[in-house]
């Protein structure tokens, strides 16, 4: 029974995951691919070559998104760091409501505080900027930073610190030194959901960006229904390339540290 | 000692500040902005005077409720299927055996990938020229393209459900998964000698534990199949849409008289949105009770 489940869960991880990766690293190199056969009849590079020409605008989108994302993931960890500590360590008067305030971005729908902050931000000439993009990505941002956080905190002794604290240790130095080592598993996992949560941002960079702001997901939006599948392909394939970078450094916390996961059973 | 005592009092106070500045200015000043709009203060357009008319309007528009059931299905069927394949592959992982790290991985591969780009890869498998329409052919079990059901821009929303199951399984399966390898085998152990089946044991013993984890990530991913806008928009009809689809629309209109209602869409939204999570939390926690 067990080695029958077993066998059925690998066909259907394997088939499931693989299945709607496989075409687009087919018709990527696919220059005619004529139904129904299984593979092109002729393959060639030039969606590869048209997606990393500066007509596409790919190269200058996956730059965009790049230090959007970076410049978000610095935020959220100065910002959501220190309320996580706070809420995991301490107790202390309207905890309960800090928390539920910090994770409302979760539930209610990021559309509708976007439409509301576009409002806002053109009165404060924040549309069409890189920083307007970057606080309308902090929203949905912050939560995760702060409930993945939060849990790694509540499993953290502050015994070292005080140690380091009583040799005479700077603030600083005691951060560095103890803190940052203990805490830095969990926080590679929290900033990485940070990133990809601002990498995958299309609506609010859409609305806030006003196209002057053009990032990878609003290049590679219009090709998705399009009728060139190659270059679809080959855009979406570079859009998911820093996202497999990411699992291969994070899959290790993700599978065996129940306390960065737990974060989620939290809210 | 009076410095040490007041920095011991503002440490608390000074950790939290930024993150609730920022969230209360950023996503409380656009949600008060929002709701300000879609009760007629708009100044923009000379509009300063409260009035309900814009909910009245949209309330009784016959498509904004099809809209909202449509939403609601999506997101409902899209956690529901999620969270039941979520623990059947949790249980399976959560053994060792040859290959399980390794498909472990595999099985987490979803996780990081952004939703834009399952879509491309969704349409190019099940559109009717995709790579299962051609597997199809080849097989004998049909001659053209148009044989194939339709599963992308199609009532039922097949393929925005697919897209959607395709990212949440491994996210739900992961949270489930860390933690029933925490828990171990004692407990079901002790359940086998005492004579529990193996339903019995999942029933009783894991299912209470692993619940308030398939609470919480079915939530998040509640939550956010319920406000996803391009998914629905890249591989649904256009007519009926979802909310947040209708209300960005009304929003990008060139009618800026629109404005107010697609603010009031957005509102209903979110509201909507916290009463279903609300209700199911409390609904979720007495099942578990029970």
């Amino acid at each position: 029974m067990h080695k029958i489940n077993r066998w059925i869960a690998v066909i259907v991880i394997v088939l499931g995951v693989g299945l709607p990766m496989l075409p687009q690293i087919i018709w990527s190199f696919a220059f005619r691919w004529l139904f129904p056969s299984l593979l092109p009849t002729e393959w060639s590079m030039s969606s590869w070559e048209y997606a990393f020409s500066p007509s596409s605008r790919v190269v200058e989108g996956f730059m965009n998104s790049m230090e959007i994302a970076v410049f978000v993931c610095f935020l959220s960890i100065l910002v959501g760091l220190p309320a996580a500590r706070a809420i995991a360590m301490y107790d202390f008067k309207g905890k309960g409501f800090i928390e539920w305030l910090l994770m409302v971005p979760i539930i209610v729908p990021g559309i509708v505080s976007t439409l509301g902050i576009h409002q806002v931000f053109i009165r404060l000439q924040l549309t069409n900027t890189f920083i307007g993009v970057s606080l309308v990505h902090l929203i949905p941002c912050i939560p995760y930073m702060v409930l993945v956080m939060s849990s790694v905190f509540a499993n953290y002794g502050t015994e070292l610190e005080d140690t380091a604290r009583t040799l005479g240790a700077s603030p600083i130095r005691v951060f560095f030194s103890v803190t940052l080592p203990g805490i830095l598993p969990g926080l590679m996992v929290a900033t990485m959901f940070t990133f990809l949560i601002s990498w995958g941002q299309y609506i609010t960079t859409a609305l806030i960006g006003g196209g002057t702001i053009v990032t990878l997901p609003l290049v590679l939006f219009p090709f998705i229904t399009g009728i060139n599948y190659s270059n679809a392909a080959a855009i979406s394939l570079i859009f998911v390339a820093p996202a497999i970078l990411v699992l291969i450094l994070i899959s290790r916390q993700l599978g065996q540290d129940s306390a960065v996961m737990g974060g989620f059973g939290r809210l | 000692m009076n410095r040490l005592k007041l920095i011991e009092k503002l440490r608390v106070p000074l950790m939290i500040f930024p993150a609730f500045a920022i969230v209360v200015v950023l996503f409380g000043g656009g949600m008060i902005s929002g709701l300000g709009q879609s009760v007629g203060y708009f100044p923009v357009i000379g509009l300063n005077e409260f009035t309900l008319d814009y909910y009245a309007e949209v309330l009784s528009d016959p498509g904004f409720l099809e809209s909202l059931w449509l939403t609601f299905r999506l997101a409902f069927l899209s956690t529901l299927f999620s969270s039941i394949l979520a623990v059947l592959f949790a249980l399976v992982l959560r053994h060792s055996f040859r290959g399980s790290r390794l498909l472990t991985f595999i099985y987490q591969i979803p996780i990081p990938i952004p939703h834009l780009v399952v879509a491309t890869g969704i349409v190019l498998l099940v559109s009717q020229s995709g790579l299962l329409s051609r597997g199809a052919v080849n097989l004998g079990l049909t001659q053209t393209p148009r044989d194939f059901p339709v599963m992308v821009f199609d009532q039922p929303g097949v393929a925005i459900q697919l897209t959607f199951l395709w990212k949440e399984v491994p996210f739900i399966g992961i949270v489930v998964l860390a933690i029933l390898k925490s828990i171990g085998p004692q407990y079901e152990e002790i359940a086998r000698t005492l004579g529990a089946n193996s339903w019995q044991r999942f029933r009783y013993i894991l299912l209470p534990l692993i619940m308030p984890g398939i609470l919480s990530s079915s939530i998040i991913v509640f939550a956010f199949v319920f406000a996803n806008y391009e998914i629905p928009l890249l591989l649904g009809v256009r007519y009926p849409t979802t909310l947040p689809v209708m209300a960005y629309r009304s929003y990008q209109d060139p009618d800026l008289g629109l404005r107010p209602q697609a603010m009031a869409i957005s509102i209903i939204l979110a509201i909507v949105a916290i009463l279903l999570l609300v209700a199911y939390r409390r609904l979720a926690r007495y099942a578990v009770k029970a």
